[in-house]
């Protein structure tokens, strides 16, 4: 495999990424962005797992997302559940959602299987706007941060701000342990040639639904991150278009490498945040032909690009 | 007999032909869909907001011109027909080769550049279109009062539909369609020029949908979000029909918009989801939809 985490060049810029991450609250790069860029980075990760290394494009990421956000939101704030466990809770029913939904959606292939989840979390859209519980409209407000384990405050962003690290990084090295595990080369069989992999005895639908709850769950745990952090859940967080977001973070960054989805992320949520302040609903329609020219012209990505540059170089 | 399982049968009534009347906006635009990925295996993403345009297309003509619904009928089509090309030519013929996934996020893109410009343009809230003169007023039934434009829908619609499966299944020229979706090489040898055939395929699927959005703008609000608030569900519906055949989407259009009418009178709660718990359900009982082939 040409992964540039097997290269020495590779290894110094792994270790400046992460010393950077590590020092970033004390170079001035403001902790509320990169707590949430990261928290994005994790979903975009999750949802490269699905799309990059087994195949399976998910149109309705976000449903799992949003919904992991609510409970935890919800735990946190009206049951007064410490953080961790709001988090459990909430990756939990992420996980029990997208084994629902998983069930449903491999029974079809290829496009099927986008048009599948994506009306399976429209459908979770329509609760979400519907219970009592989640606050229609407004969302869920003011969800406090708490203590970790009863011991460690979470009001100060730096210390917050290391959590989220913290998960960041086991996430990223719990997908890149799946993906190099055996496990994981049958996914990329199953994404190469699905009817080999059945042919060879594989139980094809079982890795797949395995992988689509792994995604899911690590999708929930995203989510219930971003609400702990910054303390709402809104109809945003489940709806149709945060789907397309992190679809986009991952193509821009990179399908099917692993430092692309955090490079994507990184984009999008800078640029969304740039752009916000300046030019209004156009955002919308950026981020529209982002996509276009992504699909027309650049479908490797940034950190698909890269190594293909330094393959063409090697030779 | 004035009540049907303890409710009016007026408003029984009325919300079935409310039914029936989004059916009717269900099986336009999966029919659109299912003949575009026949052709161009793409996914048509920006199907709904093609759909979007066509209403804003009658609208704009009416406020700036003075040109009413009938005209409107004409030109939104010929408008989004036009735009249909546009989109053939410039984008959508570069990803014949690719997986399909490329033309779904493509059109994803488009259908989010639409809506961005048209609610920058005309903001979020809706603008409401007249109900043409002519078809002003309403019937009675005896059983129920009908109101004259929803019946126009969905006779309308009943109309375009079964005209384009005559078009598509009984014509020389759907003939040749229908080739072209077998095997386009073989087609392309036969001296017929196959890109030009699926340039005006993809731009006919546009007209249906602006046709469609005409149809829907004197009964709903023109807002720049009617269309993708509609595609998910039609996505919905075309998995429930299988795109295999057309009369099976037309078909199952009509049958889901009445099966959301009548949870709207049982149990309006759920009227948002039932869609999509019938796709569930179809899904798990046979996976191909109803009228598809195993592949």
């Amino acid at each position: 495999m040409n992964l540039p985490t097997q290269t020495r060049n590779a290894r110094l810029v792994w270790a400046a990424v992460f010393a950077l991450l590590v020092i970033a609250p004390f170079i001035g790069l403001y902790p509320i962005f990169m707590m949430k860029a990261l928290c994005f980075a994790i979903f975009a990760c999750a949802f490269n797992l699905l799309l990059g290394f087994t195949g399976l494009l998910s149109f309705g990421h976000a449903a799992f997302l949003g919904s992991a956000a609510y409970a935890t939101g919800w735990l946190v704030r009206s049951a007064g559940w410490s953080p961790e466990l709001g988090i459990l809770v909430g990756v939990l029913l992420a996980a029990a959602l997208g084994g629902v939904v998983g069930l449903i959606a491999i029974r079809r292939q290829g496009i099927y299987f986008a048009m599948i989840t994506l009306a399976m979390a429209q459908m979770i859209y329509f609760v979400c706007l519907q219970m009592p519980f989640t606050g229609g409209e407004d969302g869920l407000q003011g969800v406090p941060r708490g203590k970790l384990f009863g011991l460690v405050p979470l009001n100060s962003d730096i210390a917050m701000y290391y959590l989220v690290l913290a998960v960041f990084v086991a996430v990223f090295l719990f997908i890149l342990r799946i993906v190099h595990s055996p496990y994981g080369q049958v996914l990329k069989a199953i994404r190469e040639n699905e009817p080999r992999a059945i042919s060879l005895g594989y139980d094809v639908d079982r890795y797949k639904l395995l992988a689509f709850v792994l995604s899911t769950a690590l999708a929930g745990l995203a989510g219930s991150l971003k609400t702990t952090v910054l303390g709402f859940a809104t109809l945003t967080d489940v709806h149709w278009s945060l789907s397309g977001e992190v679809i986009l973070m991952t193509l821009l960054g990179g399908l099917g490498t692993f430092a692309g989805p955090v490079v994507g992320a990184f984009t999008i949520i800078g640029l969304q945040n740039f752009l916000a302040d300046r030019v209004g609903s156009w955002v919308t329609v950026i981020i529209g032909a982002i996509f276009v020219i992504c699909v027309i012209a650049f479908r490797r990505g940034f950190v698909g690009e890269l190594i293909a540059w330094q393959q063409r170089r090697k030779a | 007999m004035t009540e049907i399982f303890g409710i009016p049968i007026q408003a029984f009534m009325g919300q079935l032909m409310l039914g029936l009347v989004n059916g009717s906006f269900y099986a336009m635009l999966s029919l659109g869909l299912a003949v575009i990925f026949g052709l161009l295996g793409i996914v048509n993403f920006a199907h709904g907001a093609l759909y979007m345009i066509g209403a804003y297309v009658a609208w704009f003509i009416l406020e700036q011109f003075g040109l009413n619904y009938w005209f409107a009928l004409v030109i939104a089509p010929i408008v989004v027909g036009a735009l249909g090309v546009v989109i053939e030519r410039t984008l959508l013929r570069h990803l014949y080769k690719l997986d399909p996934i490329y033309g779904l996020l493509l059109t994803f893109g488009l259908a989010l550049i639409a809506e961005g410009i048209f609610r920058e343009q005309f903001g979020v809230s809706g603008q409401s279109y007249p109900v043409p003169e002519a078809l002003q007023g309403a019937t009675n039934l005896g059983f129920m009062v009908l109101p004259n434009y929803r019946a126009w829908v969905v006779f309308a619609s009943l109309l375009i539909c079964l005209g384009t499966w005559v078009l598509i299944e009984k014509t020389r020229l759907g003939a040749t369609l229908r080739a072209g979706t077998e095997n386009p090489r073989l087609v392309q040898a036969f001296g017929i020029n196959v890109p030009m055939m699926v340039m005006f395929t993809y731009a006919g699927g546009a007209a249906l949908a602006a046709i469609a959005g005409v149809l829907a703008a004197p009964v709903i609000q023109v807002t720049p979000l009617m269309g993708s608030n509609l595609i998910i569900v039609v996505f919905a519906v075309v998995v429930i029909g299988g795109m295999g055949s057309i009369l099976g989407s037309i078909l199952t259009g009509l049958a889901l918009g009445l099966v959301e009418g009548l949870t709207k009178v049982f149990y309006p709660e759920a009227s948002s989801i039932v869609v999509f718990v019938v796709m569930a359900i179809v899904l798990m009982i046979r996976p191909a939809g109803l009228f598809g082939k195993e592949k």
